[in-house]
């Protein structure tokens, strides 16, 4: 069987759902139902006292989906610790998506303070999935420092453009002893298609199901994407050529030259 | 007692712990993390966390996110 192995421990999906900007909790749910994922991502965020919200995990069974925490609204290492310790208080394994974005129009991770953390993270006992710039250098960075997996950004956060640092995870897959989940960017099926052919081990999408009529529909459709790449890529893609190669006989024609 | 939560001066008329803040403001207490003064508390310690005037609290919660 082939299994997503994170840390030692085993999925049959290899498509992460994040759990954002759904229009109701009814339709996250159907969505994260028929992407068949086992692994959701969570913000932590301040209560709002005075108008205070249906809890999120009431709609999350937790003995279907591992619950994952991210450190979203970070702007360095400090305060993503600092969310990565409130999020394991909750209860939760301690696993977490380390992210710093403290650029808020690009929303792209800080290399520097995402090692930091990463380090910090790691001896304190946290599996860490760190968000990154798709860099090689990085990623073996923070292999050293003994994160869980890699997880290079395709293009920024929610801008459905795909695989657009293709190049650069494509050196990250080759180097990486540890998982690689290209997050961030992917917009449609086909991208998350690209990403796993290229051999990246998962995906994770949020925007793409949540900012469409269907979410249900289009997190099939991903979990399909994610199949079908995954699939090619354990078959091995043909080689590429620009001289046209026959499928057919070069025999045998109904002509006499 | 004046105290900062989230972010918010609130002043309440008698001491509170933090179990009977949670009560007041209708929270389930199994779905907030409570950290006062940038310390975590568990949540066994709710009901003998007494606050005092003075302290930050915040008071978080998951909701969703990628």
């Amino acid at each position: 069987m082939d299994h997503l192995i994170i840390a030692g421990r085993e999925f049959n999906s290899r498509l992460l759902v994040g759990t954002g900007k759904f229009a109701s909790n009814q339709a996250m749910v159907a969505a994260m139902e028929s992407s068949a994922c086992e692994i959701v991502t969570v913000a932590l965020r301040r209560v709002d006292i005075d108008n205070p919200e249906d809890s999120l995990l009431s709609h999350i069974n937790p003995d279907r989906y591992l619950l994952l925490p991210n450190t979203s609204g970070a702007r360095d290492a400090e305060e993503a610790v600092r969310l990565a310790r409130l999020a394991r208080a909750a209860g939760c394994e301690p696993w977490i998506k380390l992210e710093v974005t403290p650029d808020p129009y690009y929303l792209l991770p800080d290399p520097i303070e995402t090692l930091k953390a990463a380090e910090i993270l790691v001896k304190d006992g946290f599996i860490v999935l760190p968000y990154m710039p798709a860099d090689p250098v990085l990623a073996r960075h923070l292999e050293e420092v003994g994160t869980a997996t890699v997880m290079p950004l395709g293009a920024p956060i929610g801008t459905n453009r795909g695989v657009r640092t293709r190049d650069l995870i494509a050196i990250i897959i080759e180097q990486a002893n540890v998982p690689v989940i290209v997050d961030a960017g992917l917009g449609a099926p086909s991208h998350a298609a690209e990403a796993m052919e290229m051999g990246a081990d998962a995906v994770l999408v949020n925007t793409a199901l949540a900012d469409t009529t269907d979410p249900a529909l289009m997190a099939q459709a991903f979990r399909k994407g994610v199949e079908a790449g995954r699939e090619a890529y354990l078959a091995g893609l043909g080689g590429q050529r620009l001289q046209a190669e026959a499928s057919s006989p070069l025999t045998g024609f109904l002509r006499n030259d | 007692m004046k105290i900062t939560l989230n972010g918010e001066i609130k002043e309440y008329r008698d001491q509170l712990t933090v179990q009977e803040l949670l009560q007041r403001l209708n929270l389930q207490p199994e779905r907030v993390v409570v950290e006062i003064n940038r310390i975590i508390l568990s949540p066994e310690t709710h009901n003998v966390t007494k606050l005092k005037t003075g302290d930050t609290i915040e008071l978080v919660q998951f909701v969703g996110g990628g």
